[in-house]
């Protein structure tokens, strides 16, 4: 489903932010991107739906090449849902409404036919009875799973998940994780950037571990808790499952 | 002081002063305000596009604006145009473009300059993640402008943007200098008629001073309800 291939990205001439990652992600496939903070997780998968650039290798979703000139970006991004650390609810329009725009301007659907699609997604999500809210009424909780439910709206066919409880309260960070937990049990394409380390024991098929823009390990599930070949990744689980 | 002051001049000039003074003056200052923005929006926009060659015209256009008095401006602006159209048109003669016709078009011109930083402020002052948000869900730029920057940016800027309307409205007098008759103009021909010349002058700054007063406190309470909104 996604296939990235030697794919390099500087930010100066100097900074490299990516060094020459390959990967893919199969279809109905959990992965779980970990790793320091700085180490590019964040940027490779930013790359996936083209939102930032890279200088060297390939990447397709769905046979579609990314780096092609002739693609149609905005055309495969909708068909790729993505959810951010910091939400990013258009502050400026109601729930109903942010899960709403992007069905009507970019796939065409008629408003009732979206409401309805809206709806069904928020009860998902548990939040129907905030649809006439604005996102600053809500719990940042509840506004990403408002921000889920606008991407599922566009009935992706994989979904990219940017760090998406970082910027949680504790408390919060379950209800978001049961929404991806479900998805990830119906069988969704996902690649996630987490530090959850019990979302990715759960679900996740494989682990990618970085650092230093390097894919250091790429390993299923059972290999990567059990015995990681690299010393940083041990390093880093050690330091982050010992508490 | 006030002794030998003639105040119903003022009275008898009252529907003179606003029902044709007062009236030119703020319909020019609403359709400046609206189509000042509209172009400085796009000025704006033109600048942040990231075409280099846009960018340095629109940046061209507000520093060769900003550095020449308003004044000025008006002044050659309404003995250019009418010029500048026969050039256009071809036509034989210079086109008449009207008193206010040409102040309209100066004036938009001039405030876009303004109303432009404005807005590029207001668009840079939302988070990147915004329009990365609205592309990711297969927005196009012009719709990720349109339906999620932008309406962002005016929000965030609408008291800027209303104080400088108020600024505007006031410096919609300068029209005077090329003798239309807007709300001062009025009120100076009736004074040299009349020999009224300060209580007139006195009258239209009193004017002058109460809208723009009255304005001012509308923007700032507009400022903490929008504050609270958000």
């Amino acid at each position: 489903m996604i296939e990235i291939s030697h794919v390099s990205k500087w930010y100066t001439p100097i900074f490299q932010a990516l060094k020459d990652c390959t990967t893919s992600v199969a279809k109905g496939e959990v992965v779980v991107v970990c790793g320091p903070s700085g180490s590019g997780k964040s940027t490779l998968i930013k790359c996936v739906n083209a939102l930032e650039p890279f200088q060297e290798g390939s990447i397709s979703i769905d046979g579609i090449q990314i780096n092609d000139r002739k693609t149609n970006l905005p055309k495969l991004r909708a068909r790729v849902g993505m959810v951010f650390q910091h939400f990013e609810l258009f502050p400026h329009l109601r729930i109903i409404d942010n899960l709403c725009l992007a069905q009507e301007k970019v796939l065409g659907r008629k408003h009732d036919e979206a409401v309805g699609k809206a709806m069904k997604l928020l009860e998902r999500v548990g939040l129907k009875d905030h649809a006439q809210k604005f996102p600053a009424e809500l719990s940042g909780g509840q506004q990403q799973r408002v921000a889920i439910a606008r991407a599922l709206a566009m009935d992706p066919i994989a979904m990219l998940f940017d760090e998406p409880t970082s910027a949680l309260d504790p408390e919060m960070i379950s209800e978001v994780l049961d929404v991806m937990v479900d998805l990830a049990r119906e069988g969704m394409t996902m690649m996630v950037v987490t530090h959850e380390m019990g979302f990715a024991r759960k679900v996740a098929h494989r682990v990618i571990f970085m650092d230093k823009g390097e894919i250091v390990e790429d390993a299923p599930k059972q290999d990567f808790f059990g015995k990681p070949r690299s010393d940083r990744a041990q390093k880093f689980l050690s330091k982050i499952l010992s508490h | 002081m006030f002794a030998n002051f003639d105040f119903d001049v003022i009275r008898r000039a009252l529907p003179y002063l606003f029902l044709d003074g007062m009236t030119f003056t703020l319909t020019l200052t609403a359709l400046s305000a609206v189509g000042g923005i509209t172009l400085g929006t796009l000025i704006a926009l033109m600048r942040l596009s990231g075409f280099r060659l846009l960018g340095r015209i629109a940046g061209l256009y507000v520093d060769f604006i900003r550095s020449l008095p308003l004044v000025l401006v008006i002044f050659w602006f309404y003995f250019l145009v009418p010029y500048i159209g026969q050039w256009l048109t071809g036509s034989p003669r210079p086109i008449k473009v009207g008193a206010f016709a040409s102040s309209l078009i100066t004036f938009i011109m001039f405030e876009a300059a303004y109303f432009s930083e404005i807005m590029r402020a207001g668009i840079q002052s939302i988070s990147r993640g915004q329009p990365a948000a609205a592309q990711a869900l297969g927005l196009t730029y012009s719709q990720t402008m349109r339906y999620v920057v932008l309406p962002q940016a005016f929000r965030n800027m609408l008291p800027v943007l209303l104080t400088q309307t108020i600024v505007l409205f006031q410096d919609t007098s300068l029209v005077y200098v090329v003798s239309i008759p807007d709300f001062l103009g009025a009120a100076s021909i009736v004074g040299q008629r009349d020999g009224r010349l300060v209580e007139m002058y006195l009258f239209a700054a009193l004017v002058y001073f109460v809208i723009s007063c009255v304005a001012s406190f509308g923007v700032r309470r507009l400022q903490t309800r929008i504050a609270i909104v958000r």
